[in-house]
C-alpha cells in the first residue's frame, strides 16, 4: 500500500460512524462589518494604504502617463519595465513617444530565463495594471497573464500599480463572488497590500525586504 | 554549509533549560517587549468583539467542517491540482518527505534550494537533510535567514529570530557576511536583501510552506510580508510545497475568514502585504513562474491526531502564533527552552503526536492552564482541555495511551497513593481513623516534599479538624 493509501485509510478509520458537518458559511460575518459608499470605498483604500508607506495619487484616463513620468523624474530612475501587449502600455508607450526624452522603457516581452540577470539586478521600476481593489484591507487585486508576468510587480525597488476606482469593491468576499474566481484561477493571483516590508530585527519596519521598497498607485478617476 | 549547531539551550531537559532562560536577562526582555507590541497589536485590530467571536466562530466551523470531510477533500485537492499540473506527493513520514523533495531536485540536478518561511520543513529538517547531500538549502525570510547564520533555530513560529536584538545581528552579519558592523535596522535588512537576491536568481528550486490549500480550486495560498514567498515560489524554475495535511479546506470562500483571522491574531494586521495564490506552473505563452510545480503532503502524526475526537481539534490549528504571544509561559522561557520545532501552547499540543510524548513529558504540564491561549485562539482551539488531556495521558499505564508514547510519567507509587486516597474517602471507619492519627501525629509531617517546599511552607494537618470543630459549635447551640 502507498503512503497516500496508508494516510487515507488511517484518515477514514477516524471517522468512521461521524457524518461531515453541514456548510454554515454566514457570509455576513465577512461582508456586513465591511461595507462602504463610492466615495469611501476609495479614501479607506487611500488611507489604509498610506498607512503602511504606499503612495497614493488620483489621476484621470488622460493624463495618467504624465504622472508616472513625473514620479520618475523625481527619484531619478533611469528605466521603466512595461507590458507592451497591454491597453495602458500601449498608452504609456505613445506618450514616451511624443516627450522622446525619459527614462528607458522596457519591454517585458521575452521569458524571464533569457534576461535573468538584467530583470533581477538592473530594472529600476515597473508599472501594471490591477483587476481590482478592496477597501476593507487596502488591498490591490494582481492577475498576471503572459502579458504582464507574474515578477513584474516583485523585482523592481519602485512599483506603480494602476487601479480604477470603479473597480474598487468593499471587501474580498464580494470582489472574489463578483469576478467569479471559484470557477477560474489563474496560475497565479495576487492580493498586494503595501510595499515589501520585514519586522524581523526587534519588530523594527523596514520596507523593501525582498520586493519593491515603494508601491505608487495611480487611481484612475472614472467612477 | 556548515551544519546547524544549536547554540543555545539545546541540552538538557525543559526544566533546565527553562531555569538558564529565566536567568538570561537579555533574552527575557527581548521576548517581553516583542509579546506586549503583538498582543497589543492583535487587542488593535480586533477592536469589535462581537465581530472578533462572529468571526472566530466561523474560523472553527469551517476548520471543523473541513476535518469532518478530510480524506474526501484530500482527494479532490490531489485531483484539482493534477488537473491544473502541479504534481502531488504523499508523505507519512518527514524521512519520506525529505527523500521526495531530494528526488525531485537530484531530477533537475540541482545543488541550490531558496526557501520560503515553512514550519513543515523545519519538522523534516530539510536544511540539514539536503546539506548532508551537498544541496545547499538557504532561508529567505529574514528572520529565518539569520537564525540559520547562527545556527539556530526559530524561537518562534512567525519571528523566527524574535531572541535577538538589533545589535546582535550586526554582529552576525558582521561576521558571517564580512559586512561593516551597523546597528541600523533598515541598512541590516538591505545586507540581508542583496545577499539573497543573488540566490533567487541562481536557485534551482523553490521550496515554501503552504498556509491553505484550497480543495474546490487546487489552489495553495500563502502569506507574507517580505516577498521571499513570492521569490521562491516563482523566480526558481521549480516549486516545492511542503504541507501538512491539516491545511486544506473546502472552499475558496472560505479563506476569507481564515485569512482575517490569521493576519489579524498573527501580527495586527488587516492583511498581509502579499497573499499569494497559486493554482498552477507556468503556461504555455508564459513568460515566467516555475515550470514545474509539487506538492508533499506529509502526515508525521497528524492523522494519530485525527484518530481521537478531542485530539483531532489540535488540527484546527492555522499557525498564527497568538497562543504563543499570549502565554505567560512562553514569554518567559522563550522559544528554545521548548527544544522543539513547534513551541508554546501549540507546540505542546501537537508536538507529541509527531515525536511521542515520552520526548516531551514536561510540555503538558509547563502551563499555569490560566487559559488565556484558548481565549485568542482564532479557530477557538480549546488548548487548556487538550493540556489536560495530555496531563492524564502522561499517567496512564504504558500501553494504554492514546497518543504516541504516552505513559512517560505513570508511577506505581504515585497510583498506590491515589488508590489509597480513594479507598479512604469512600469508608467512613477508615476516614475517621486517619482523622484521628492526622491530627494527632501532624508534628511528624515531612518537611521536604520535593518541589513543592522549594517556595512552599510546608503543609501540615491542623490540630482539630472540620468535623470536630462543627461537632463542638453545634454542642453549643449552634451559633456563632
Ligand atoms: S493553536 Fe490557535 S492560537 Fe495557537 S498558533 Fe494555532 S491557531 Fe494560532
Amino acid at each position: 500500500m502507498s503512503a497516500r493509501d496508508r494516510i487515507l485509510n488511517k484518515l477514514r478509520a477516524g471517522l468512521n460512524g461521524t457524518r461531515p458537518r453541514p456548510d454554515d458559511f454566514d457570509e455576513a460575518l465577512v461582508t456586513r462589518p465591511w461595507q462602504y459608499s463610492a466615495q469611501e470605498r476609495v479614501t479607506r483604500l487611500r488611507s489604509l494604504m498610506e498607512a503602511v508607506h504606499t503612495e497614493v495619487h488620483p489621476v484621470t484616463m488622460a493624463d495618467w502617463p504624465v504622472k508616472v513620468q513625473e514620479l520618475l523624474a523625481t527619484r531619478n530612475v533611469g528605466n521603466l519595465l512595461y507590458a507592451p501587449e497591454t491597453a495602458h502600455g500601449r498608452q504609456l508607450a505613445r506618450h514616451w513617444q511624443a516627450v522622446t526624452a525619459g527614462p528607458t522603457l522596457l519591454a517585458y516581452d521575452r521569458p524571464a530565463e533569457d534576461w535573468k540577470d538584467q530583470l533581477f539586478w538592473q530594472v529600476e521600476a515597473s508599472l501594471t495594471g490591477t483587476a481590482g481593489g478592496i477597501a476593507a484591507t487596502g488591498s490591490l487585486v494582481l492577475w498576471p497573464d503572459r502579458h504582464e508576468p507574474r515578477l513584474m510587480s516583485l523585482l523592481p525597488p519602485l512599483h506603480i500599480a494602476l487601479l480604477r476606482a470603479s473597480e474598487i469593491r468593499d471587501n474580498l468576499y464580494e470582489l472574489m463572488q463578483e469576478q467569479g474566481w471559484a470557477s477560474e484561477m489563474p496560475t497565479n493571483l495576487l492580493l498586494v497590500s503595501g510595499p515589501s516590508k520585514t519586522a524581523d530585527i526587534e519588530q523594527v519596519l523596514a520596507y523593501g525586504a525582498h520586493g519593491p521598497k515603494e508601491l505608487v498607485v495611480l487611481i484612475l478617476e472614472d467612477a | 554549509m556548515s551544519e546547524r549547531i544549536p547554540a543555545q539551550n539545546l541540552t538538557g531537559d525543559f526544566r533546565s533549560r527553562a531555569a538558564e532562560a529565566l536567568a538570561d536577562g537579555q533574552l527575557r526582555s527581548n521576548f517581553r517587549v516583542a509579546m506586549d507590541s503583538l498582543m497589543q497589536k492583535r487587542a488593535d485590530a480586533f477592536a469589535d468583539e462581537q465581530e472578533r467571536e462572529g468571526l472566530r466562530e466561523l474560523g472553527n466551523h469551517i476548520k471543523a467542517r473541513a476535518l469532518s470531510r478530510l480524506p474526501d477533500l484530500l482527494e479532490q485537492l490531489e485531483a484539482k491540482l493534477t488537473d491544473n499540473g502541479v504534481q502531488v506527493h504523499w508523505a507519512e513520514t518527514t524521512e519520506e518527505a525529505n527523500r521526495i523533495v531530494h528526488r525531485i531536485i537530484e531530477q533537475r540536478k540541482g545543488s541550490q534550494v531558496v526557501k520560503g518561511k515553512s514550519m513543515v520543513s523545519e519538522e523534516m529538517e530539510m536544511n540539514d537533510y539536503l546539506a548532508a547531500r551537498n544541496i545547499e538549502c538557504l532561508e529567505s525570510d529574514m528572520g529565518e535567514y539569520i537564525v540559520q547564520l547562527d545556527g539556530e533555530k526559530p524561537s518562534h513560529i512567525i519571528m523566527p529570530a524574535i531572541h535577538k536584538n538589533r545589535f546582535q545581528v550586526a554582529r552576525l552579519f558582521h561576521d558571517k557576511l564580512g559586512v561593516d558592523e551597523t546597528d541600523d535596522v533598515n541598512e541590516l535588512i538591505q545586507i540581508g536583501r542583496r545577499a539573497l537576491r543573488q540566490k533567487f536568481l541562481e536557485a534551482d528550486v523553490g521550496v515554501s510552506g503552504v498556509n491553505f490549500a484550497i480543495a474546490e480550486t487546487g489552489t495553495l495560498l500563502l502569506v507574507e510580508n517580505e516577498g521571499n514567498g513570492r521569490m521562491s515560489t516563482t523566480a526558481p524554475p521549480v516549486h516545492i510545497a511542503v504541507t501538512g495535511i491539516e491545511k486544506v479546506v473546502e472552499n475558496l470562500r472560505d479563506v476569507v475568514p481564515l485569512l482575517s483571522l490569521l493576519t489579524r491574531s498573527a501580527l495586527g494586521q488587516p492583511i498581509t502585504t502579499y497573499v499569494n495564490m497559486i493554482s498552477g506552473p507556468r503556461q504555455p505563452g508564459e513568460l515566467d513562474g516555475p515550470e514545474e510545480v509539487h506538492l508533499v503532503l506529509l502526515d508525521n502524526g497528524r492523522s494519530s491526531a485525527f484518530a481521537d475526537a478531542q485530539l483531532r481539534q489540535t488540527l484546527n490549528c492555522i499557525r498564527c502564533g497568538a497562543c504563543m504571544n499570549h502565554c505567560p509561559v512562553y514569554t518567559r522561557v522563550g522559544g528554545h527552552t521548548y527544544g522543539e520545532v513547534y513551541p508554546g501552547p501549540i507546540g505542546k499540543i501537537v508536538t507529541p503526536h509527531m515525536v511521542g510524548l515520552h520526548k516531551v513529558p514536561d510540555h503538558p504540564s509547563a502551563s499555569s492552564l490560566c487559559g488565556a491561549c484558548g481565549e485568542v485562539c482564532p479557530v477557538k482551539i480549546p488548548i487548556p482541555e487538550l493540556l489536560q488531556r495530555l496531563r492524564q495521558e502522561n499517567v496512564v499505564a504504558p500501553g494504554q495511551s492514546r497518543v504516541k508514547d504516552g505513559g512517560a510519567k505513570f508511577s506505581r507509587s504515585e497510583r498506590a497513593v491515589w488508590w489509597g486516597w480513594a479507598l479512604l474517602n469512600r469508608s467512613p471507619r477508615l476516614y475517621r481513623w486517619f482523622l484521628w492519627a492526622a491530627t494527632r501525629l501532624r508534628k511528624l509531617t515531612p518537611r521536604q516534599l520535593g518541589p513543592w517546599t522549594e517556595n512552599h511552607a510546608p503543609p501540615m494537618p491542623a490540630a482539630r479538624s472540620l468535623h470536630d470543630l462543627v461537632r463542638d459549635h453545634n454542642k453549643q447551640g449552634g451559633r456563632t
